[in-house]
């Protein structure tokens, strides 16, 4: 009986913080589907009295999504491309060989979770435009390649990779790219697709590298997009919300297929972007 | 489970005993250099080279464009006598300071929740506590805005339909940061979450069985079995949380803007303003390098803690 109720009031309460944490996602999707005329008009509604997809409308024939989509998608998709496989090169240096240099630089690694390089804005937007990166996507992907979390990833799954593995291939004649690039990589191969996520997460996201880098209005990213709309000096709800709904569409998708990897990913060994 | 200073320490450790004393072949010295040689110009491009010429800007008075000259400490002294420094960098530290343990314990309630034997529902629970994961901190300042609208918003709806009052959300600074937490500790638990149920599963059941034979209350094996033994993962979330709060940016800009006026402008955006929209790159820079020392300084103390703990 007792356990009963526990097992009661416990499920109560993961109830209650259900509900609490749904709260702003369910408003913000209900409202994006009122007209304009609904969104202010007192007493609210909880559910929209006409639902309507004009605001989705208006927010798809005023911005241009397919741009804002493309320049995401292809930051995106490059940057984790490349994240993951020079993750994986140095994850696999560290775990498996030992110099003292790999030592420092695995420390530098480190330094980069602790310094991150929103501080120091100002003179990394000058490095990148001596490098003359500034205004186009390059300038986003390459400075965002380096994570230290995908490092930290591969480092820790490498490690558990037995020795005696390399050692064979060793015996075999088997050179030290050959052994990575045909034995170790496709090993990893969980660990990839797990970085590649929550690589995509990141970048799909990101608004500070954008913000920074780019100019051009034709080049932005969704997050700048969006963050123009929702800067301006009279918000048009109508449109931010329709916009900021559809925004989500792609992780919302990513999640879904991706579901069982992203919920059982143990970040432990890693750490946050 | 290993923290990160865990894997310092076990690096600095004398590990490859077995190890011949042959010198490697030079392939075995190769092909690590190789395999490293991306990061490690990346590293130096975007990490050492900015903070190199951060330090060399925060002398001089450049503009962005022209010649940067050299002026001495004289942005610091500036610096000294600049009220918007001295209150975004306190209102930063006020963040910090309730943010941090705010973030703490919202992801791990939850991650206890979601791995209770007790509760139901787990599987859609932890679906729609990973939602915010999901948006950008864009997005996220766009959702809370609309909920918490001065006038408009659904909370201040309710409020008054509850004969409450209004709340100024919006007008009032300290009640603009009350919303600036809350969305930040929603968009923030999903990423905690996940770090707390891995390591809540890999405590061995024994410990909580044995505990409870003893007769253990579940809130006495809580605080007296579980909780110590996530102290590897309390460090990395403190360590993270700190460092993520004394940098946010992004969501404030689409929650408020740093508003009402500039009471609630953190750090980072105060360096996006003199830097990018007033075009004091030399001055920015001093401030960079003043946040910089403080999260070297944050990092240097915890990891620190995080030793102490490990001997005790």
């Amino acid at each position: 009986m007792k356990q009963r109720g526990y097992a009661l009031l416990m499920t109560a309460v993961l109830l209650a913080v259900l509900v609490a944490y749904a709260i702003p996602v369910l408003w913000f999707l209900l409202s994006s589907f009122k007209p304009g005329s609904e969104l202010f008009s007192l007493p609210l509604t909880l559910l929209p009295q006409d639902w309507t997809i004009s605001g989705y409308v208006t927010a798809w024939t005023r911005f241009d999504f397919w741009r804002y989509f493309g320049n995401t998608g292809l930051v995106a998709v490059l940057t984790t491309l490349l994240t993951v496989l020079v993750s994986a090169m140095t994850g696999y240096a560290l775990a498996k060989y030992r110099h003292w240099w790999l030592r420092v630089f695995f420390i530098c690694i480190l330094a980069t979770t602790m310094l991150p390089t929103e501080v120091i804005m100002p003179s990394t937007f000058a490095v990148i435009r001596e490098l003359g990166l500034y205004d186009s996507l390059a300038g986003i992907i390459v400075p965002s390649i380096l994570t230290a979390t995908g490092v930290f990833m591969f480092r820790q799954y490498f490690r558990t990779v037995p020795d005696e593995l390399l050692e064979a291939a060793r015996i075999d004649g088997v050179g030290e790219i050959r052994t990575f690039f045909s034995i170790m990589l496709p090993l990893a191969k969980p660990i990839a697709i797990t970085l590649a996520i929550f690589s995509f997460q990141w970048r799909w996201n990101d608004y500070i590298w954008p913000l920074i880098v780019l100019n051009d209005p034709n080049r932005y990213t969704l997050q700048l997009a969006l963050r123009s709309i929702v800067g301006a000096d009279n918000i048009d709800w109508s449109v931010l919300l329709s916009a900021s709904v559809i925004s989500l569409i792609p992780m919302v998708v990513l999640f879904v297929v991706f579901q069982r990897q992203v919920l059982s990913a143990d970040l432990n060994s890693g750490l946050k972007d | 489970m290993t923290s990160v200073t865990d894997q310092v320490s076990l690096e600095a450790a004398p590990a490859t005993v077995r190890r011949d004393r042959r010198r490697p072949p030079s392939g075995q010295r190769l092909a690590p250099a190789l395999f490293i040689s991306v990061s490690v110009v990346l590293f130096a491009t975007f990490f050492v080279g900015p903070a190199a010429l951060g330090i060399w800007y925060s002398f001089t008075d450049y503009s962005g464009v022209g010649d940067a000259e050299f002026i001495g400490a004289e942005n610091y002294a500036e610096l000294l006598a600049d009220d918007q420094f001295w209150a975004s960098l306190g209102r930063t530290a006020l963040y910090t300071v309730l943010a941090v343990p705010l973030h703490f314990v919202a992801a791990l309630f939850v991650a206890v929740l979601i791995t209770s034997p007790a509760a139901r529902g787990k599987s859609l629970a932890k679906i729609v506590l990973f939602v915010p994961w999901l948006i950008s901190p864009i997005v996220t300042g766009v959702i809370w805005r609309w909920l918490f609208g001065e006038n408009f918003g659904f909370v201040n709806h309710l409020l008054a339909l509850l004969g409450l009052g209004t709340v100024r959300w919006e007008t009032d600074a300290d009640w603009a940061l009350v919303v600036v937490l809350l969305a930040g500790t929603w968009g923030g638990t999903a990423f905690n979450m996940l770090l707390f149920v891995a390591a809540i599963r890999n405590i061995p059941k024994s410990y909580l069985e044995a505990a409870e034979i003893d007769g253990a209350s579940p809130r006495r094996r809580f605080f007296s079995v579980t909780l110590p033994l996530l102290a590897p993962t309390s460090f990395l979330v403190v360590l993270l949380g700190t460092l993520g709060s004394m940098k946010e940016f992004a969501m404030v800009q689409a929650l408020n803007g740093g508003g009402p006026g500039t009471e609630n402008m953190l750090l980072v955006q105060y360096i996006y303003r003199t830097g990018f929209e007033r075009a004091e790159i030399g001055y920015a820079s001093a401030v960079s390098m003043v946040l910089m020392v403080i999260l070297v300084l944050v990092a240097i103390i915890q990891l620190r803690f995080d030793r102490k703990e490990d001997l005790a």
